[in-house]
């Protein structure tokens, strides 16, 4: 059991990158990739909101939506499923939101180095992916719980390693037309190749 | 904007104000599924209707709308219309929703819906939202078209499943570049794209963050 958690992390964070072997959460990626600490907490934050909304998502969908799931409830037929993407919009942006009372109420360092980041992650795709991920591979609350953190360490991972590659690159001498977001397109897509020499990995 | 009219609505998104090339908006769910010319068009499609019908729907309740809360009742429009586009898939075409997995409950996500229904539609009556909604959808889906194209004909040398290039295991000549049907590909061409879109319209170009100062030392002999 513990090899097989430890495999899935591996795989979740470097051969299954969320950035760079599925492209989510793009957007902010792009965006917020010019310095290194804005890079670290956002990634930071990343990593906290999947670990904890991904299991969420998890019990909610194996104890209300799945089909058979409501047979506690004298309704075993009923297949609310199709509610999920709603659902777990929902659970994203609410826990986000609890999340960041509560860092307001008792870590009030912790919120003011990661306050400006948290709305941003209610849209981020790479929240989302991960839930509709653990959906579509049927894991169990241990394994979402560990793949949740795993992609959410890889994420951050990535966008630590293209802040830190942006900020040598503005001395660069760049062509006119590929400045800003076209030189950083190509040095994502290098990572990218970079990245794939992991996909052989497993435990 | 000085002016809103349909046309412009409509025709602006494609080229000149392209939200992949420009806005850097929605590229989250856009590249994952470029492998395939097929799969683009469907996601173009799905984008587009999602797009037009969210800022459609935001517009005509938008002088309701309490703005403290406009986010997340954007958010339930665009994820029951994203639900509605699901399970259409899956009832007519399941195939090809099997192989868009999760991408399509991605496009909640997608910034170009909720970017519409905040700035366009929260301003604009229903029919110019509508087609607003069509003509970023039209934008995404030509970046998303152009990179599959490319992507798939290259990379196998097929266009929609027919043989365009014969490729060498089937006793052509084309040898298929398999890097094209990778990840990193998509990142390149996109960044291709954009240096050519730049590059033909002067003034979308980014400044530099440094400037190189001239070389000033003389030379030693």
């Amino acid at each position: 059991m513990f090899e097989h958690l430890l495999s899935l992390l591996i795989k979740a964070i470097f051969v299954e990158n969320m950035a760079l072997a599925f492209f989510l959460g793009m957007c902010t990626f792009m965006a917020l990739s010019k310095k290194i600490e804005a890079a670290v907490g956002l990634g930071i934050a990343v990593v906290v909101v999947l670990g904890i909304t991904v299991p969420i998502n998890n019990i909610i969908y194996n104890g209300l939506l799945r089909e058979g799931a409501l047979a506690w409830a004298g309704a075993p037929d009923v297949d609310l499923s199709f509610l999920g993407l709603l659902t777990y919009i929902g659970v994203i942006a609410a826990i986000v939101q609890i999340l960041e009372m509560v860092l307001d109420k008792y870590f009030p360092a912790l919120y003011n180095a990661l306050g400006v980041f948290l709305p941003l992650i209610t849209v981020n795709c790479a929240i989302m992916g991960a839930s509709l991920f653990m959906v579509e591979r049927d894991y169990n609350l241990a394994e979402s719980t560990v793949y949740g953190v795993g992609a959410g360490v890889g994420w951050a991972l990535s966008i630590i390693a293209l802040a830190g590659i942006r900020e040598k690159l503005k001395y660069s001498d760049v062509p006119e037309g590929l400045r800003g977001l076209g030189i950083t397109f190509i040095t994502v897509g290098l990572m990218s190749l970079g990245f794939m020499s992991f996909s052989g990995v497993s435990l | 904007m000085s002016e809103v009219t349909i046309k412009k609505v409509l025709v602006e998104p494609i080229l000149s104000n392209n939200p992949i090339a420009l806005q850097i908006l929605g590229i989250c769910s856009a590249l994952a599924v470029t492998t395939s010319l097929k799969l683009s068009l469907v996601m173009a499609i799905a984008v587009s209707l999602v797009t037009a019908f969210s800022s459609m729907f935001v517009a005509m309740i938008r002088s309701h709308i309490p703005s403290a809360i406009r986010i997340i009742v954007q958010m339930t429009i665009i994820a029951s219309l994203v639900i509605v586009v699901d399970q259409v898939l899956k009832a007519y075409a399941y195939e090809i929703s099997k192989q868009l997995s999760v991408f399509v409950g991605l496009i909640i996500t997608n910034c170009i819906v909720m970017g519409r229904a905040e700035a366009f539609a929260m301003q604009n009556g229903p029919v110019l939202s509508f087609l607003d909604g069509i003509g970023n959808g039209a934008g995404y889906g030509l970046m998303l078209v152009a990179v599959a194209v490319i992507r798939e004909l290259l990379g196998s040398g097929k266009l929609l499943g027919f043989e365009i290039l014969p490729t060498i295991a089937n006793g052509g000549w084309y040898q298929p570049n398999g890097l094209l049907l990778l990840p990193p590909s998509a990142f390149f061409i996109i960044g291709l794209i954009i240096w050519g879109v730049r590059t033909y319209d002067r003034k979308q170009a980014e400044g530099a963050d440094y400037k190189l100062s001239a070389h000033k030392v003389k030379e030693a002999f």
